[in-house]
């Protein structure tokens, strides 16, 4: 079973493709390259959202289909949920 | 990918239609009652009530006119019945209609009122629909269909399946010389430059660019922070998106890989020639359907993610999912399932496909699902007050 999904090599973000429970060892693929790859979830992640796939500091861009998403505004630790919490879009703002 | 063939009606004008619609239109808001009266009278037609025309002026006004005028004229729709309060914009309404060479009839209400009104329109009605009733389906092409893209209640698998799988279907499409057209222009806010490569040259480039940086001021000019929760709306952020770059990266695989734009259009404008064109619209759902429903398109391609169960009185609607919750519990409103891409198990070529053939039983007849559930969105854009 495939747990999480990449669009581009260059992103820093994951997308989860099933509910993924704390504590998961996830299979991931990335769909530029079809690459296996692999992430440890620290926490819950629905089905949709966002894994991080390294360590952020505030201010720094979230990358998803190769492309700036927004800015971090609270700490992420890899294997985290990345949602409005901690990313903050850096349009209209 | 070959053209198909489709059971579709081939109107007075040349142009290609999927439905036989008879249609009540009123001119203005206070000429509803009217066509409602008509349309319950006379089974078969089809009252198409909304909320303006009375005081609009300028470019609101151009737009009021240009929508009614492109939903007569719109190829699903056989014949059209135009009530209005006054006999002047009833008349230049139906002039417009009249150019495509189908039978139209207006009628007005003052001087006379709603039942000496309902009379008389429903008499023109009912021979309408007999008429129409006799058309026959004839033997079309696929390619000749005009085709509207569109996303709702998005969310991250509409990225990763539903839009692309759109996307592949417009690269089929315009290749085989076929008319699309894609807009939700504040919806692209992130993913701009992604579009602005897809221009087929610098004219239209610059077209897009303009209409872009408009709607941005309209936007800044309002102070909101994340346009108040409406974009990302509620269900985009519960299905996982974040951020109006995200969802507009997602939104944009609907484009497809290797078809350019062609041209700008101004909400509910016609294309003037073949492929893919660019719509300046809102991107709530039922807004920009019926401008492309005005716009002539026949058939419009929803992909969604949580679940938007919006349809058009005369476009018909094909929603697509590939959110693996959502086409089980909505699955009353999900024509086509393509979640097996999210674990690999379908590719989105082939979900192109299945696509396409969706396509053609709709054109022959299939009614989609926010048909038959009788969803018929028709909501009027309005650009600013009325005097």
């Amino acid at each position: 079973m495939i747990h999480f999904l990449v669009h581009d090599t260059a992103d820093t973000v994951g997308v989860a493709v099933v509910d993924i429970a704390a504590g998961t060892q996830c299979a991931g693929r990335d769909l530029s390259t079809n690459k296996a790859l692999d992430a440890k979830a620290t926490q819950d992640i629905p089905l949709g959202h966002k894994l991080a796939l390294k360590d952020f500091s505030v201010g720094d861009t979230v990358v998803k289909y190769g492309c700036d998403i927004g800015k971090v505004v609270q700490p992420i630790k890899a294997g985290q949920h990345v949602h409005v919490h901690n990313l903050k879009t850096k349009r209209w703002a | 990918m070959p053209d198909q063939t489709i059971q579709a009606y081939r109107r007075e004008n040349g142009r290609v239609g999927i439905r036989n619609h008879v249609i009540v239109l009123p001119v203005d808001d206070i000429s509803n009652a009217a066509c409602e009266g008509v349309a319950n009278n006379i089974k078969g037609t089809l009252g198409l009530p909304h909320s303006y025309g009375r005081l609009q002026f300028g470019e609101d006004l151009d737009l009021h006119f240009r929508t009614m005028i492109g939903t007569g004229a719109n190829p699903n729709v056989a014949a059209a019945v135009v009530i209005g309060i006054e006999p002047g914009w009833t008349q230049r309404i139906v002039e417009g209609i009249a150019k495509t060479g189908k039978p139209v009839a207006g009628f007005s209400i003052e001087g006379q009122g709603d039942i000496a009104t309902i009379a008389q329109a429903s008499k023109k009605a009912m021979e309408f629909v007999q008429w129409a009733t006799e058309l026959q389906r004839s033997e079309c092409k696929l390619s000749e269909l005009y085709i509207s893209v569109k996303c709702g209640e998005s969310d991250t698998t509409t990225g990763l399946s539903s839009c692309p799988a759109v996307g592949n279907v417009l690269d089929k499409h315009c290749a085989m010389g076929g008319t699309a057209s894609f807009g939700e222009t504040t919806e692209l806010t992130g993913a701009e430059h992604i579009v602005a490569a897809k221009a087929a040259n610098d004219a239209v480039r610059k077209q897009f660019q303009a209409m872009f940086d408009d709607y941005q001021k309209l936007v800044f000019g309002e102070k909101t922070n994340d346009l108040s929760e409406s974009q990302p709306t509620k269900g985009n952020i519960a299905g996982g998106l974040t951020t109006i770059e995200e969802k507009a990266l997602g939104n944009v695989e609907k484009l497809g890989k290797k078809t350019k734009f062609v041209g700008c259009l101004k909400p509910a404008e016609a294309p003037t020639g073949k492929g893919m064109w660019f719509m300046d619209t809102s991107s709530a759902a039922a807004e920009a359907v019926t401008l492309w429903a005005a716009s002539g398109a026949v058939v419009h391609l929803f992909p969604t993610g949580q679940g938007n169960v919006i349809g058009n009185p005369i476009e018909p609607v094909i929603k697509l999912s590939g959110n693996p919750r959502t086409v089980k519990v909505m699955a009353d409103h999900i024509d086509l399932d393509v979640s097996a891409i999210l674990q690999g198990e379908m590719t989105l070529d082939q979900a192109g496909d299945a696509l396409i053939a969706m396509i053609v039983r709709t054109a022959n007849g299939r009614l989609t699902a926010a048909e038959a559930l009788g969803h018929r969105e028709f909501v009027m854009t309005k650009l600013y007050r009325s005097a």
